[in-house]
């Protein structure tokens, strides 16, 4: 495997391709990095806490507040009538209300704003709203939502070719499905909000959220106001994976109708329980397949089909259930292709953006299609995913982009090899023969994810860089810093292009007020296109500076460098510091917009055909576990990871992205459960019920390493995006429980196993291929030599031209 | 009145809620908004405080012993007495403006800068003083199944924790650092001397403007803090419907999610009397209010058995504050040491101003969340049989996740062999998870009883589970699910007590790789390895 070269970094380079630390690491250690609950609070800040719905489904006939009005410090009870300007919040598409007024569709749905001098007398008289209601059936499960056709969103299918006709054609043909768990996305800092007159007849807001421009506007619409009327910051957040990228809004916008209404500070800010409750996550999905292939597993012909469990509204879902679709092939090529996707309607929160975007749930069908090929066929689980990787020739994807790069081939086999793929292959069938109660198993998977946010208007970013006279440059840009490292990124980028030590680049927060318009933090783009603009703005400075050094010195331009915090020319250098002082003096602005706008991407949704995306990211995992055949318990006890991000801006900063991405992978496969009750209500609706994994789940053996390559594309000092790519390098460890699991069968069948793979789900699955071997033992008893050489298996069911699957 | 420390400064509160825990205080009242509130419930570690206690030490010595404690769940009565440290202690120079300098940190704070331990940063400072814990109480690395104890219920959400570990092996690679508090210490003895003489602290609560809005004019709370058992009982027996807490581990969680407002609690944790572990001639007598940190050691050395189960209750902010009495009061279905005590036929000594009585642990529950316990009564003691001979004892628990879960099943299972060890001689099985109360298996308990030693009869007798319980499905699992757990863990139990197989649990041949290379962060060249794994083993 090669590794991230740090020496490569010498001072030629700059500030690019160094493992500096987040920018904000010495403050957290130290506890003084402020969150905004951790800002001091205005005099007379009040408390605002949400009244929500003890019910499901049905209509509000009656709201009784007056015990909530009768305690000491409750200032006001806000309800919809309060709001002057827009009730609907809906990001892109309507639906989403601010507060309810008599109709609700999922438990806990928000109705009324309490508003008190404390945060505990807040939520203390918001429990004590009494409620007269009539209930209505709810629907809960996906597939009532699919058999009503129950959509929040119409539906949508990518196609090329005849997938029926290829599938009907091919040697051999197998289906099946499976439901995927969602995912709470946990993080440490919860939904937060503070808004506050500005003393200038406007609103000023801090909040916790990935997309200040949104919020701006969402309470500019709520009050009834121009965008110009609002003003939202935001320094850092204590984690957000895409539960901040729309569902920060509603905390901001009712903190700001508050503060509106009682002209003072307002903070609204929710307790962990409320959080899980009233917030969206990860989209369930329930996936069906119908996938036609040769003797060799070479896939002919795929019908996918992607149902996402929405929630009550779109909220982002139409997108989201998009990119499921996009990567529903992963890293494989279908000759042809029928995608279709279902957005269904369920009475919960409206579930939303999470790291991978859909594009987890949609790569788990083709993960799941090329085991169950190679389980139909006997055959190696790597050998038909190698066999069905995009190449030249087979590139096309069922968008019609095609995919240019093919690396994987070449990083699939730095990982076999490295890894000592077969060899341990072979090792854990021996140990799996003589142990009776754990069983080991082993999965490589890849990952292809697409980069850029596929609705196109939102690949564009802007940045504000200024440097001041003394040579300090202050850099603002509109992405936020999450803790991915954004800050950190974009200030090595500037420090670069200025040739001058990180140190020197101030980092500050993210204003509606600096920079204008901007996208959300999403879709792992925020380097790309917010380190692009920070460093137009940088070379835009830099070209005044230079035209200005080549007429006061008289050199030729070509002469001048800006490097080790010095520039230099034909006829001396002088400090950057220097230079900055005399540009001021000379009358050389130093203060520069950038604006970026990635190009090359269109993509036509009519036709489902187009180039949805700049370039792919792509990554491989070998993940090694155990399981308990007597408990269903697992464990990762080895991961090897080769994860590509073209040029490393930060081989540190990217490590930690993998690494994170892979271990919250892991817990969405496997620990984590979200389980509604036959209510509606969230029953795992706390971290004593929903488990993250926790320190001692990192796997026991955890080896990542950077795949040197440049991105072809002209991005960012030829890097790429990480942030969600590597969340999926998690599917290794589901399709290796598989494995192991297929082991208690003798490798002759590979049961079905839902996500999250719980040690209940895993004990069913074991049961299931023990009832397998039990009833086939003449196969139980064969080598698994044999078997692995074997052309038949049980589970592959012979052609028959009349079994057809019916999706709708 | 109560008296404390918080970093350098002596604290004296005259009055303040009762259901005040130290975290709203420290975040709300004082400024000190280093400890974040990640979930109030103790379960992610992010409000991590070092609680200092002084303390005699083996050698008689007067010193200050620190443990991290999730500060939701201390309330700011149980603080008397003690020393909290945040982590705005830890580094010399603080300005609140000009960041420190990598030189300046603590080597806890260096050691996570310096492997890229932070991300989003906000679990980061419970993170800091867990490990700062460990540093304190261990002068070199320990090890990674240590510093995964340790740090078991700190949740971080963005790096994989990869990052983490390798901080708590480097943070000793540095020059070692001692207390930068230590020369605060004399003046601060004597602040907490001031008030030793204390016979009991009531602290009153006018109106505070945290929490006391809703009640009439003149209405007080109280929070008693007996520092005897004479005290405490006397107490209990004025109050009779006080509530009592010991490390409030789970009643501050009512406190904070259903905002429960009691008038009167009376907190046993500072009664001397159930503080002490004895060791007598036949059993262990363990103070009801003794955290377990402090006596797992010793009931171990008797029950090795149970070291799993107890290094698994919780995490280790919570084994540092939770008592026994505690969790056997609290009589949750599916706290971990009431099958482990029924299993060991525990017993436990109540005390009211009428006189003390003993009760078998399997009597004292009789109902869902209901015991015995009468309403002037307090449980002092809890007293654990000596090992008999030729017992076999096996300990299960099976949860979603391995550290800081509650059992989906637990499952603890003692037999006595006859002398020959051919014969289970008796019984005694005890499940939490399984029904409204810990209870014991008695249909399982006469499968074994007569059988002879070997792994069939544990399997045949798991068949009987359904017999003695009709669990319930829940969040954690479905009714099914626990039955066939359950008697799959009889299999496993005879196959290890009976059988000679390598591997019957999972990451048990992993054992701990500590002599295994590390990579720093200054070697990203290479890839970034870890190798450290839980061991699921008994040991």
């Amino acid at each position: 495997m090669r590794h991230f070269e740090t020496t490569q970094s010498d001072s030629k380079r700059g500030a690019i391709g160094q493992s500096k630390h987040h920018d904000s690491a010495i403050k957290q250690v130290c506890g003084s990095a402020n969150y905004i609950d951790d800002n001091p609070e205005p005099a007379g800040c009040l408390h605002a806490y949400p009244v929500t719905a003890p019910f499901t489904s049905g209509i509000i006939k009656g709201v009784d507040t007056s015990k909530a009005q009768a305690i000491a410090g409750v200032k006001r009870i806000f309800s919809a009538k309060d709001v002057p300007g827009k009730i609907d919040i809906g990001p892109i598409f309507a639906g989403d209300l601010l507060l309810a007024s008599d109709e609700i569709e999922f438990h806990h749905q928000p109705v009324l704003l309490v508003v008190a001098d404390s945060y505990e007398t807040a939520r203390r008289a918001a429990r004590l709203v009494e409620f007269d209601f009539q209930e209505q059936e709810a629907t809960t499960d996906i597939e009532t939502a699919i058999a009503d056709k129950n959509w929040v969103r119409p539906p949508h299918a990518l196609t090329r070719g005849d997938a029926q006709a290829a599938i009907a054609q091919a040697q051999h043909e197998i289906n099946g499905e499976m439901h995927i768990g969602g995912q709470e996305h946990f993080y440490l800092e919860g939904q937060v909000a503070m808004a506050q007159p500005n003393g200038d007849g406007g609103i000023f807001v801090q909040c916790s959220t990935q997309h200040p421009t949104e919020v701006q506007h969402l309470i500019a619409k709520v009050l009834a106001q121009p965008f110009h009327f609002v003003t939202v910051e935001m320094r850092r957040m204590g984690g957000a994976f895409g539960g901040k990228e729309t569902q920060a809004a509603p905390w901001a916008c009712l903190a700001a109708l508050a503060s509106y209404h009682l002209n003072c500070a307002v903070k609204l800010r929710l307790a962990r329980a409320d959080d899980f409750r009233l917030t969206g996550k990860r989209h369930p999905f329930f996936n069906r397949y119908k996938v036609g292939f040769d003797e060799q597993g070479v896939i002919a012909g795929a019908d996918i089909e992607v149902n996402g469990y929405c929630g009550y509204s779109p909220d982002l879902s139409d997108a989201i259930v998009d990119r499921a679709m996009f990567h529903a092939d992963n890293a494989y090529y279908y000759p042809a292709a029928k995608i279709s996707g279902h957005r269904c309607k369920v009475n919960t929160v409206s579930h939303t953006a999470f790291r991978g975007f859909g594009g987890p749930q949609g790569m788990m069908v083709a993960e799941q299609i090329v085991d169950d090929i190679a389980a139909a066929l006997g055959k190696d689980p790597l050998t038909v995913r190698k066999a069905n990787l995009y190449q030249q020739g087979r590139s096309t994807t069922p968008y019609h982009q095609e995919v240019e790069q093919h690396v994987l081939i070449d990083m699939i086999e730095q990982v076999e090899q490295q890894a000592d793929y077969w060899q341990r292959k072979a090792d854990i069938k021996a140990f799996n023969q003589t142990s009776p109660i754990i069983k080991k198993g082993l999965a490589l998977t890849p990952v292809k994810f697409g980069i850029s946010f596929t609705v196109q208007h939102l690949n564009q970013a802007g940045a504000l860089v200024n440097v001041y006279s003394d040579g300090s440059i202050h850099l603002n840009h509109g992405g936020t810093e999450m803790g991915q490292g954004l800050n950190t990124k974009v200030a090595q980028v500037v420090a670069h292009a200025f040739g001058v030590e990180l140190d020197k680049v101030g980092i500050t927060a993210t204003r509606t007020d600096k920079v204008p318009n901007t996208s959300p933090t999403a879709a792992s783009s925020g380097t790309d296109l917010n380190g692009m603009a920070a460093l137009n703005a940088a070379n835009t400075i830099k070209a005044r500076l230079t035209e200005f050094i080549a007429k006061h010195f008289s050199v030729e331009q070509a002469s001048i460098r800006f490097c080790d915090n010095t520039v230099y020319h034909d006829k001396g250098e002088l400090s950057f510091d220097e230079l900055a002082g005399l540009a001021y003096l000379n009358r050389i602005s130093l203060s520069s917009t950038g604006y970026y706008a990635t190009p090359k991407i269109h993509y036509d949704r009519e036709q489902a055909k187009g180039r949805p995306f700049f370039y792919y990211a792509h990554g491989v995992a070998l993940a090694e576990v155990e399981v308990d055949t007597l408990t269903g318990e697992n464990t990762v006890t080895r991961a090897d990871i080769l994860h590509d991000v073209g040029h490393s801006l930060n081989p540190a900063l990217d490590i930690g992205q993998i690494e994170g991405a892979f271990v919250q992978g892991m817990g969405w496969l496997t620990t984590e459960d979200l389980v509604w009750n036959k209510q509606g209500q969230l029953a795992s609706f706390n971290p004593a019920t929903y488990k993250i994994p926790a320190i001692g789940d990192t796997p026991a053996e955890f080896n990542v390493s950077l795949y040197q390559s440049a991105n072809p594309e002209a991005s960012v000092f030829r890097s790429k995006a990480v942030g969600e790519p590597p969340f999926m390098l998690a599917i290794s460890v589901w399709s290796a429980i598989r494995d192991a699991v297929s082991s208690v069968a003798n490798y002759q069948c590979k049961p079905r196993l839902d996500t999250p793979a719980t040690p209940e789900r895993v004990l069913a699955a074991v049961q299931a291929a023990q009832a397998f071997s039990q009833a086939d033992t003449s196969h139980s008893q064969a080598e698994p030599s044999q078997l692995n050489q074997s052309q038949h298996s049980q589970s592959l069911k012979a052609k028959k031209k009349d079994e057809e699957v019916t999706y709708e | 009145m109560i008296r404390f420390l918080v970093n350098d400064t002596p604290i004296t509160l005259e009055e303040c809620a009762p259901s005040l825990t130290v975290l709203d205080w420290l975040r709300t009242k004082v400024g000190k908004t280093g400890t974040k509130e990640g979930c109030a419930t103790g379960d992610c570690g992010a409000c991590t405080v070092l609680v200092g206690q002084y303390v005699n030490n083996a050698s008689g010595e007067r010193v200050w012993q620190y443990q991290a404690i999730n500060s939701c769940l201390l309330l700011v009565g149980n603080a008397h007495g003690k020393h909290i440290v945040t982590v705005e202690a830890l580094t010399e120079q603080l300005s609140p403006l000009v960041e420190a300098t990598l030189d300046q940190l603590h080597p806890v704070q260096r050691a996570i800068v310096e492997c890229h331990g932070s991300q989003c940063g906000f679990c980061t400072p419970g993170v800091v003083m867990s490990l700062m814990a460990l540093y304190l109480n261990h002068e070199n690395y320990p090890g990674k199944q240590t510093v995964i104890h340790a740090l078991g219920g700190n949740l971080c959400r963005c790096t994989g924790y990869r990052p983490i570990l390798d901080a708590a092996e480097k943070m000793y690679q540095y020059p070692r650092v001692e207390r930068l508090w230590h020369s605060q210490m004399e003046q601060t003895e004597q602040h907490l001397n001031n008030s030793d003489s204390t016979p009991f602290l009531c602290t009153s609560l006018p109106d505070d403007s945290l929490a006391d809005k809703q009640l009439p004019e003149n209405q007080q709370r109280f929070f008693y803090l007996p520092q005897t058992a004479a005290e405490l009982i006397a107490l209990k027996n004025q109050y009779p419907e006080a509530q009592l807490v010991a490390g409030a581990t789970d009643y501050a969680i009512e406190l904070s999610q259903q905002l429960v407002q009691p008038q009167i609690l009376i907190s046993v944790s500072q009664a001397t009397e159930l503080s002490q572990l004895n060791i007598t001639e036949d059993a262990l007598e363990i103070g009801a209010a003794l955290p377990y940190r402090q006596f797992v050691d010793t009931f171990c050395q008797e029950y090795p058995e149970a070291k799993e189960l107890f290094e698994r209750l919780g995490s280790e902010q919570v084994r540092s504050a939770g008592t026994l009495g505690g969790s056997l009061g609290n009589a949750s279905p599916i706290g971990d040491p009431a099958p482990l005590l029924i299993a060991l036929n525990a017993t436990m000594e109540l005390e009211s101003s009428q006189g003390s009585r003993k009760i078998a642990v399997e009597d004292f529950f009789t109902g869902y969340r209901a015991t015995v316990l009468a309403p002037d009564e307090v449980i002092t003691k809890v007293i654990v049989p000596k090992r008999p001979a030729a017992m076999k004892l096996a300990c299960h628990k099976v949860s979603k996740r391995l550290e800081d879960d509650i059992s989906t099943v637990c499952l603890v299972l003692a037999v006595t062999l006859d002398a020959e060890h051919t014969q289970i001689n008796l019984a005694r099985c005890a499940m939490g998870g399984m029904a409204a109360v810990p209870a014991r298996a008695s249909h399982i308990e006469q499968a074994l009883i007569g059988q002879p030693y070997v792994a069939d009869s544990f399997t045949q007798a798991g068949a009987v589970v359904a017999q003695d319980f009709s669990p319930m499905s829940d969040v954690r699992a479905s009714s099914d699910y626990r039955l066939t757990v359950s008697q799959n863990l009889l299999t496993r139990i005879g196959i290890e007590f009976c059988q000679a197989i390598a591997v019957t649990q999972i990451a048990a041949n992993e054992a701990v790789l500590d002599s295994a290379p590390q990579s720093t962060s200054e070697t990203l060249s290479a890839p970034a390895k870890l190798t450290t794994r839980i061991s699921h083993a008994s040991l």
